[in-house]
């Protein structure tokens, strides 16, 4: 089994410096790019399937083919890496930056030039220190070895690359709230359309593209659509960095063909639930997806899996939950983390977050009524998708409207024994 | 690295020091407007001083030319960014989802009462403050403090003290 993405990277590995990272393969994806032109580098990575690993699963090629291009097309543009990784019980990116930068750096050259962006942006989150501090090192080797700036290795191609660090927002990963963040401003989302691949930063064409995404560009370079293709499994191609945290043995992040079944990922990788502890149910990508129970353990962890059994695959990290825990509890942690985390600019988010938290924290207490109960199951209709201006309220209410679907009893047994069964 | 910016760029620092001003043109020279650089500003301001005052945020609006409103915005949208004085270090306790499960809710009690205060305070010391802070991308080592940049990792009640011990003067 290949893992092309965690190849350099393992438990007490110092991140491989340039030399080490070039004797191991390194920027031979660069210089493949380089030999042909940009919409040929656009084409293998259109043809890879590579779709985006920050949970959407757009399809990467195509969203690249939407920045205008030819003599007449404005200028700057930028592309961006988006790692501000605030998705609760999210933490590959970190795992990819900390572990080997080179391997994001190479994927945005190879990016920044298929798109003809000429300045780049690492944007990580706050709290993600040693990551900034291992790529700007890696980018000050680059610009010692014309990885980096003028006229690229002889290319004729220019790129700047710049790491910003966030002052912390979780709003930021939505990506036109992060292109207001990089210019200074309030991390509020922008209206879609224009999308930010025609009008982003400074109204310049901008990709955004969310770091492990980027970190596939090179081994796509190097070995070909057809070889990455054949890395996932089924329909699905290459490689995907799932992970498990909660009550689990052997809690992580590993690099697996994209497509496992869900089972392996908990009792294979994840060694199983903690001796005392079953699971009840998991969060398949994410705090914003909705809860998956015991009968889905068999579906492969793909984008079309997970969504036809009426979740999202996200950032294909779980958040197990076993039996000692409250599912009303946890769903009120959630809600409380997006009320929190909420910009604020528009009313059903604003609003309607606090509102559910009001209303879980009563039933929690035991001091819920029914009537409160059905107005909790109407909310996350009033926050769904085409009723505020960006995904984030959509996303917080669905661990509550799947919990309402699995685990009602729960929710109920708050009402009839007056407290919360779960001590 | 000292960039020359342009005067017309930018206007007087007033109470922010040379080595402030050094860092905040560091970053103008790879922002397209002053605009961007609020942000970064606000974080160097905060390094030096801990925290960033109402007459930081006048003086940084006066040296990048935009108006102290755009900078008290800012300042006051992203999480970690102070407004408020707080002591010589910060401990923040993850609250998200992954550690609520491995029931961090003991580290935050035992910290509180390890330090005397509640979340928001500062120790009479002045050397620490307690703050929640959400999911900080260490959810495999849940539960997870960080002490201003140190990130700790499988913490339990049992840690909590010698985590602080660590950190005493």
């Amino acid at each position: 089994m290949e893992t092309p993405l965690t190849q350099n990277i393992g438990p007490g590995k110092a991140p491989p410096n340039l030399a080490q990272y070039q004797a191991n393969g390194g920027y031979e994806g660069l210089r493949n790019a380089l030999n042909v032109s940009p919409e040929a580098a656009m084409d293998v990575v259109k043809e890879s399937n590579l779709s985006g690993r920050g949970g959407a699963g757009f399809p990467t090629g195509l969203k690249w083919s939407f920045v205008p291009s030819g003599e007449n097309s404005p200028t700057p543009k930028y592309l961006v890496a988006n790692g501000d990784e605030m998705e609760p019980g999210t933490f590959k990116d970190r795992l990819l930056v900390e572990g080997d930068p080179h391997q994001l750096i190479e994927g945005m050259i190879i990016s920044a030039y298929a798109i003809g962006a000429s300045v780049g942006f690492i944007f990580l989150r706050c709290e993600y220190v040693l990551a900034a501090e291992r790529c700007e090192k890696a980018i000050a080797e680059c610009l010692e070895n014309n990885l980096l700036g003028k006229d690229i290795l002889g290319s004729g191609f220019d790129f700047e690359l710049y790491v910003h660090g966030s002052a912390g927002r979780y709003i930021c990963g939505e990506e036109t709230a992060l292109i207001n963040s990089l210019e200074g401003r309030r991390a509020n989302p922008r209206a879609k359309p224009p999308f930010p691949q025609v009008s982003g930063l400074w109204g310049k064409p901008t990709v955004v593209n969310n770091v492990e995404t980027l970190c596939n560009v090179p081994h796509i370079l190097r070995n070909g659509a057809e070889w990455y293709q054949n890395l996932g499994i089924g329909a699905d191609s290459g490689t995907k960095l799932y992970g498990a945290s909660g009550r689990v043995k052997t809690p992580g992040t590993w690099e697996l063909p994209l497509g496992v079944p869900v089972r392996d990922l908990i009792e294979k990788h994840g060694g199983g639930m903690q001796d005392g502890y079953k699971m009840k149910g998991f969060l398949p990508g994410g705090g914003s997806t909705d809860f998956l129970t015991g009968e889905h353990l068999d579906l492969p962890m793909n984008y079309e899996s997970i969504g036809k059994a009426g979740s999202r695959m996200g950032t294909g990290q779980l958040i197990i939950m076993d039996d000692q825990v409250c599912p009303v509890g946890m769903v009120l942690n959630l809600i409380q983390f997006f009320a929190q985390e909420s910009c604020g600019w528009c009313t059903p988010c604003r609003d309607g977050l606090p509102q559910i938290q009001h209303l879980l924290e009563k039933l929690e207490r035991g001091e819920g009524s029914w009537e409160e109960l059905e107005t909790l199951a109407e909310f996350p209709r009033f926050l769904g998708p085409g009723n505020t201006f960006c995904a984030l309220a959509p996303g917080a209410v669905e661990p509550l409207q799947s919990a309402l679907k699995y685990f009602k009893d729960d929710f109920d047994n708050h009402i009839k024994q007056k407290c919360c069964p779960y001590g | 690295m000292t960039q020359v910016i342009s005067s017309d760029r930018v206007g007087p620092g007033g109470i922010l020091s040379p080595q402030e001003i050094e860092e905040i043109n560091a970053d103008l020279s790879h922002y397209e407007d002053n605009q961007a650089v609020c942000i970064d500003a606000l974080k160097i301001v905060q390094k030096h001083r801990g925290w960033v005052s109402d007459e930081c945020v006048e003086a940084i609006a006066d040296y990048l030319k935009i108006s102290a409103a755009a900078v008290e915005g800012v300042a006051t949208f992203y999480n970690l960014i102070y407004r408020e004085p707080v002591g010589k270090k910060v401990i923040r306790v993850c609250d998200s989802v992954s550690c609520w499960v491995m029931g961090y809710e003991t580290v935050r009690d035992r910290l509180k009462s390890e330090l005397g205060i509640e979340y928001g305070e500062t120790t009479a010391d002045g050397e620490f403050t307690l703050l929640p802070g959400p999911c900080m991308g260490a959810c495999d080592h849940a539960p997870v403090v960080m002490v201003d940049n140190d990130l700790h990792e499988d913490v339990d009640e049992s840690k909590v003290k010698a985590i602080v011990e660590h950190y005493k003067p």
